[in-house]
């Protein structure tokens, strides 16, 4: 048993108590726009944490991850839309269709390994995602603005902001719980075991197949409950929601926080939001340091910095930002 | 009738340009193992410069010429920064660093030449329609680039198959540690891969140009094209990557072209319009997924290692 206190464990730690005091700084400040931002943070780590359990610990590298995203908020608007504002109809439904299309490319993706399966879960969401481009009745390529969130009567509101932010927060932590508790039984230690040596594992009985196709639905409905959140935060649906990039971005956040662990993720999609947001500003900061004035022109091109870096993260950091802080054990 | 042999042209002129993007794709994947998502950048850059030189010289070929080169010299110096730590990682390691690439090649570009697009406009010789077969009549510059398309995978056949660094190439493909044992400079073969890879890609995109529109990201969903044309071909295999090209290209403008009204006479009109475009597209995928199925190592596996 090593130290509690260890430098990962402190940052997840403090990472939990400034997510739970988000709304709290807020409401303090009146700034609404970190609410906004870190609303949107929590949501995608949903997303990455589902996507972290097939790709960190089931060696299945899926580049259509946003697919279920566009699942999970097209059922969404398109009830909405067609005047069924129920959460008690809408979020069962995305949940089960996401879990039966991850189901269908499960299936037919994991006969297939290595760069074939990232490239046929990638043709996969592609075809999402021409679909819901032709679906002109809800918005075709420009979108589709959702008037109304989900309606739960009776029992919770999700107009109020902070209450959506903190129901997010939670199914955040409930989803790091599932896969945690996943990864750590039986079934998670077949799917671990079939990702280092596939063979060996079906030598010893166990039919690896069903195993990883389960893991691939559950990570499917997972993601899906993300797109669902989504949906209901900016109230709009557009096939962007599923733009191959964005699958992308799903996969920068789990290996940027760290494949090995459940809470890598969440610390990745913390990351890359926030540096996002901030790479402007800090652009601004240093051109003020070195020419005494901000050039605002120059704070438009924070991506020519997130690129190459993501290949040094690629290239020098592998573990994340996770194992730099030396994890000890998965957890 | 007409209208067929009009779209089917069109196909093939689609399938050439994926070809030339697959061609480059198909050899970094089967030479040095790398996925390369940033391939569409240099379709990008490729049109950016032959734009940008076009406008300089005031000269359609002249432009190109200098185009491919800037082309072929910005993909080696990328080979040499960013693309040779790569080499030996994992596949996930190649997304995610190539995915870095692209990002900053767009913001590059964007940097560079600004946000608004370019076109290139044609030389007035060009812009003829010639008589293809009695009373069909298409575009000159179209029929040009399937003739300049064709010619450069003749010259690239014979470049791999029939000359001393095309041997090594191939060598290469098979075994790469034998090849370099044996004495061959092998980091230079794969940046002369990369290279070749770049200009071909560039070329794709310069040519591309004057029929679309020189834009940030242009290369990015026709790239995630030529990864289907790779896989249903077989990787590695430039033949497979030239059946595959064509075949994808005939799909989808045709696919395009008649769908719509397919789906007409099932439902509205306006169904359409909007559904034919999705199908077709749909049915490229799921032509790859059938391909991956059935036979995972695609039409024309290159010879096992």
């Amino acid at each position: 048993m090593t130290a509690w206190l260890t430098p990962r464990n402190a940052l997840v730690a403090g990472l939990l108590v400034m997510l739970a005091l988000i709304p709290v700084y807020s409401a303090v400040t009146g700034n609404t726009f970190m609410m906004t931002l870190f609303t949107r943070i929590v949501i995608l780590a949903i997303a990455a944490v589902s996507l972290n359990l097939i790709m960190g610990f089931g060696g299945m590298v899926s580049f259509g991850h946003a697919a279920y995203l566009g699942i999970g908020g097209y059922v969404v608007g398109i009830l909405a839309k067609e005047g069924i504002n129920s959460g008690f109809l809408q979020w069962p439904l995305a949940l089960v269709l996401s879990g039966l299309f991850a189901l269908g490319v499960g299936a037919l993706s994991l006969r297939t390994r290595g760069v074939y399966f990232i490239m046929i879960t990638l043709a996969f969401a592609q075809v999402v995602y021409y679909i819901a481009n032709g679906l002109d009745r809800y918005g075709g390529d420009d979108g589709l603005t959702i008037q109304k969130r989900s309606e739960f009567i009776g029992f919770m509101d999700l107009s109020n902001r902070t209450f959506f932010y903190y129901l997010c927060l939670v199914l955040l932590l409930a989803t790091v719980y599932l896969v945690w508790r996943m990864v750590n039984s039986r079934f998670g230690q077949v799917i671990q075991g079939a990702r280092s040596n596939e063979r060996r594992m079906r030598a010893i009985g166990f039919p690896t197949f069903r195993y990883k196709l389960t893991c691939f639905v559950i990570a499917g409905v997972l993601c899906g409950l993300s797109g669902v959140l989504l949906a209901n935060h900016t109230n709009f649906i557009s096939p962007a929601l599923m733009h191959w990039t964005r699958s992308g971005d799903l996969i920068v956040m789990a290996v940027l926080g760290g494949m090995g662990s459940v809470f890598g993720p969440v610390i990745g999609a913390i990351a890359l939001l926030v540096l996002e947001e901030a790479l402007p500003h800090l652009i601004g900061f240093v051109t003020h340091v070195f020419t005494g004035k901000e050039i605002a022109a120059a704070k438009e091109y924070w991506q020519l910095i997130l690129g190459p870096m993501m290949l040094l993260i690629v290239l020098y950091a592998r573990g994340g930002i996770d194992s730099m802080l030396g994890r000890s054990g998965r957890g | 009738m007409l209208y067929l042999i009009e779209q089917c042209l069109n196909g093939i002129q689609l399938g050439m340009l994926l070809f030339l993007l697959a061609a480059g794709l198909t050899l970094i994947f089967g030479i040095m193992d790398l996925v390369n998502l940033a391939h569409g950048s240099l379709y990008m850059l490729g049109a950016y410069f032959a734009a940008t030189f076009i406008a300089l010289t005031d000269s359609f070929l002249i432009g190109l010429g200098l185009g491919l080169i800037a082309t072929l010299v910005a993909g080696m110096v990328m080979e040499v920064i960013a693309i040779r730590p790569l080499y030996g990682r994992d596949h996930l390691d190649h997304v995610l660093g190539t995915f870095g690439l692209l990002i900053f090649f767009n913001e590059l570009v964007r940097l560079i030449w600004g946000p608004e697009g370019r076109t290139i406009s044609l030389p007035s010789e060009m812009l003829t329609a010639v008589q293809v077969l009695p009373g069909i009549y298409y575009p000159l510059y179209r029929l040009i680039i399937i003739g300049a398309t064709l010619a450069v995978a003749l010259l690239l056949y014979v470049l791999v198959m029939r000359t001393r660094i095309g041997m090594l190439i191939r060598a290469g493909a098979s075994n790469r540690e034998m090849v370099g044992a044996l004495g061959v400079n092998i980091k230079l073969l794969y940046t002369l891969v990369f290279g070749l890879g770049a200009a071909l890609a560039g070329f794709a995109g310069m040519i591309q140009a004057p029929i679309s529109f020189v834009q940030i990201g242009m290369g990015e969903n026709i790239l995630i094209l030529a990864f289907v044309v790779i896989i249903i071909g077989g990787i590695g295999s430039i033949r497979g990557a030239f059946v595959a090209a064509v075949i994808v290209g005939l799909i989808d403008t045709i696919g395009r072209a008649f769908l719509p009204d397919v789906v007409r006479m099932f439902l509205s009109y306006s169904a359409g319009s909007s559904l034919g475009p999705a199908l077709s597209s749909m049915l490229i995928y799921t032509l790859m997924a059938a391909i991956l199925v059935f036979r995972p190592e695609g039409l024309f596996p290159a010879s096992s290692k």
